[in-house]
């Protein structure tokens, strides 16, 4: 384009503090009894940085990131964003808050307006808050915006409709819209999941490429560990269980080193498609496959009526807190695991 | 699969006539607008009594006769149509109008707004409609059909409020409302851009019913002899036409059917029509 480009916004350092949760909780009243879906989760989202959250359905992920992008009001706890608590913000500071940290939901098919074009989802939001002056300049930052994730030539896919669209091509579009506002956070809710997994590891890249380049932080949510792997390398996995984190720490650690019984059957689940590795590999064999209803949570650890290492009267007494492990970068919160570690490191 | 940028209105020109009987019915209320519109500008407007062609039969002169007063029965054809067409289309576009604002915004907004809303809906429900015309009717004796044509309008929102109203609850909880709202986007926009459009084939058809109820409405109130016996129109010459026994005599008929006819031709035609238009404003029927 001959038109020389419009300065990049500031975009924020990486490794700045961008978005942060603490001790956020969310009980859902229903006719059946409290239901705390999340009980108290501290997250922190950096710029450039991707930070993923994992668990089984219904541990308490979505409703997490949801209360993250400011979409539910939590029941307690702090969201707060570039240090500023989000559910008192004014207009003014509500407005820089929605621009900066978006949300992309899970089903491409259900996120886009099934009568608005592609052009219209992605700038409506450019165009309602007067960041293009005129039409001309709204179409090419469309364009400009589609060709950042990858759907070129931009120019065809202005002016179609959803319908017209594959799902991996809604999604690019929904991802488009979340950044249309140079957004500095995504919180991406399973974002991959209901595509296929060609599709998946290439609009996995092109997230990564925002990362990198944009310094997008990024809240990431799956279920899928093989994804986790790829996308947060980099990053922090934080494994939630039953509305609590059991684990969080550096990928690699969390990966290759798994130090919470929950998380290492998680991973051990994970299908393994060489059969001499799969063979060779020891699968976590839990006590029970059933997940505790959430309005009658076991007490003491609420892992322990599953857990492999249960000791009666240290796991089902006391919510095991969670604490750096080896005084590492790993968050830990088992009982028997850090006892262990500190009488070995004792002794 | 799509058809390029420019082609949107014949991308819509083939939603509407993909429908056989849609496109009937397009063309019938298209031929009777012209008729009625058009028309106007060709018939003589000064139609005489004539106390020598009472009741003639049709002829090259008189196409459909002539009726009780000697005065040409085509003419008064041509000519009484407009006024009902109007009072329809007037009625439907203030039950419309007042059934889209109140009905979106209850539904979206919920809590005080919205219970306002249902209770206005319950009490304007609980009014039969045609008795509160009838009798507002035949006490302002001089009542012009613009007026009955605005209280037709504001007596029959409520049912279409509601079923608005219940698509927005709906709707709202649709996911893309909520990346709407995570733009930012404001109240007003997410209602009347993101939600409305998506139902914009159910509030036109529902227009058009508006439309033909308050025809009917209106005729019904001239047949009654309820509005003043002036005015050029189909519901005055059918009440004029059985005030004066024309169903008797054979070649009276003209000057009750021809009116009849007209009003079956144009309610049936909207009707058929609504097919069609659902067709062209939703672009996932529209170019399939």
């Amino acid at each position: 384009m001959p038109e020389p480009r419009i300065p990049a916004p500031r975009r924020p350092e990486a490794g700045t503090t961008l978005l942060e949760l603490t001790g956020v909780e969310q009980t859902f009243h229903t006719k059946r009894g409290d239901v705390p879906a999340v009980a108290g989760v501290d997250l922190t989202v950096r710029a450039g940085k991707v930070l993923c959250l994992v668990g089984e359905s219904g541990c308490g992920k979505t409703t997490t990131a949801r209360a993250a992008a400011g979409l539910t009001r939590p029941t307690a706890g702090t969201v707060r964003f570039r240090g500023s608590d989000v559910s008192t913000l004014d207009a003014k500071g509500r407005q820089e808050f929605r621009e900066a940290v978006q949300y992309i939901h899970q089903d491409p098919y259900a996120s886009l307006n099934p009568v608005r074009t592609v052009y219209s989802t992605v700038t409506a939001g450019l165009r309602r808050h007067g960041h293009v002056r005129d039409r001309a300049e709204a179409r090419r930052k469309a364009a400009e915006l589609l060709e950042r994730v990858d759907l070129t030539p931009a120019e065809s896919y202005l002016d179609k409709y959803p319908h017209q669209l594959s799902g991996g091509q809604r999604q690019r579009v929904a991802i488009a819209r979340a950044l249309a506002m140079d957004s500095e956070v995504l919180i991406a809710d399973e974002s991959t999941s209901m595509l296929d997994v060609s599709i998946r590891v290439s609009l996995l890249n092109t997230l990564g490429r925002l990362r990198d380049q944009l310094n997008v932080g990024f809240l990431f949510i799956t279920h899928d560990l093989a994804v986790a792997k790829y996308f947060a390398w980099d990053g922090d996995i934080a494994v939630m269980y039953l509305g609590r984190i059991v684990e969080q720490g550096p990928t690699p650690q969390i990966i290759n080193d798994p130090q919470h019984p929950y998380t290492k059957a998680l991973i051990s689940a994970v299908c393994e498609p060489d059969p001499r590795l799969a063979r060779a590999k020891k699968a976590v064999r839990l006590r029970g496959s059933e997940i505790p209803s959430l309005t009658e949570l076991p007490n003491g650890c609420t892992f322990h009526p599953r857990c492999p290492l249960f000791e009666a009267d240290t796991c089902d007494s006391a919510a095991p807190p969670l604490s750096l492990l080896d005084g590492g970068t790993r968050l830990l919160a088992c009982h028997v695991v850090a006892r262990d570690h500190e009488q070995a490191g004792v002794g | 699969m799509s058809k390029g940028t420019g082609g949107t209105l014949s991308v819509m020109w083939q939603g509407i006539t993909r429908s056989p009987s849609g496109f009937t019915g397009m063309c019938l209320v298209a031929a009777i607008l012209i008729f009625v519109f058009g028309g106007r500008f060709l018939v003589d407007h000064h139609n005489p009594t004539d106390a020598d062609a009472i009741w003639k039969p049709m002829s090259g002169a008189h196409w459909l006769g002539t009726n009780f007063e000697g005065k040409d029965t085509f003419t008064k054809l041509v000519l009484g149509g407009a006024e009902p067409i109007w009072v329809g289309a007037l009625a439907a576009v203030v039950t419309v109008i007042i059934a889209v604002v109140l009905g979106a915004l209850a539904g979206y907004l919920r809590g005080r707004f919205d219970d306002l809303v249902l209770q206005l809906t319950d009490i304007t429900m609980t009014m039969p409609f045609i008795t509160v015309l009838i009798i507002i009717a035949s006490y302002f004796r001089e009542i012009s059909p613009w007026m009955v044509g605005l209280i037709i309008g504001l007596l029959t929102w409520p049912f279409l409020t509601r079923s608005i109203r219940a698509q927005v609850l709906s709707l709202k909880e649709r996911e893309f409302i909520e990346a709407a709202q995570l733009q930012n986007l404001g109240t007003m926009r997410i209602v009347f851009v993101d939600i409305l459009p998506n139902m914009a084939g159910y509030i036109f058809i529902n227009f058009i019913i508006a439309v033909t109820n308050a025809i009917y409405a209106i005729v019904g109130l001239y047949l009654l002899g309820l509005l003043p016996s002036t005015a050029e129109n189909w519901g005055l010459m059918i009440q004029q036409a059985w005030q004066n026994s024309a169903y008797l005599l054979p070649r009276a008929l003209p000057f009750l059917l021809a009116p009849l006819a007209m009003i079956a031709l144009f309610q049936v035609g909207l009707v058929l029509m609504t097919r069609s238009l659902e067709q062209a404003l939703n672009p996932r029927l529209r170019d399939r």
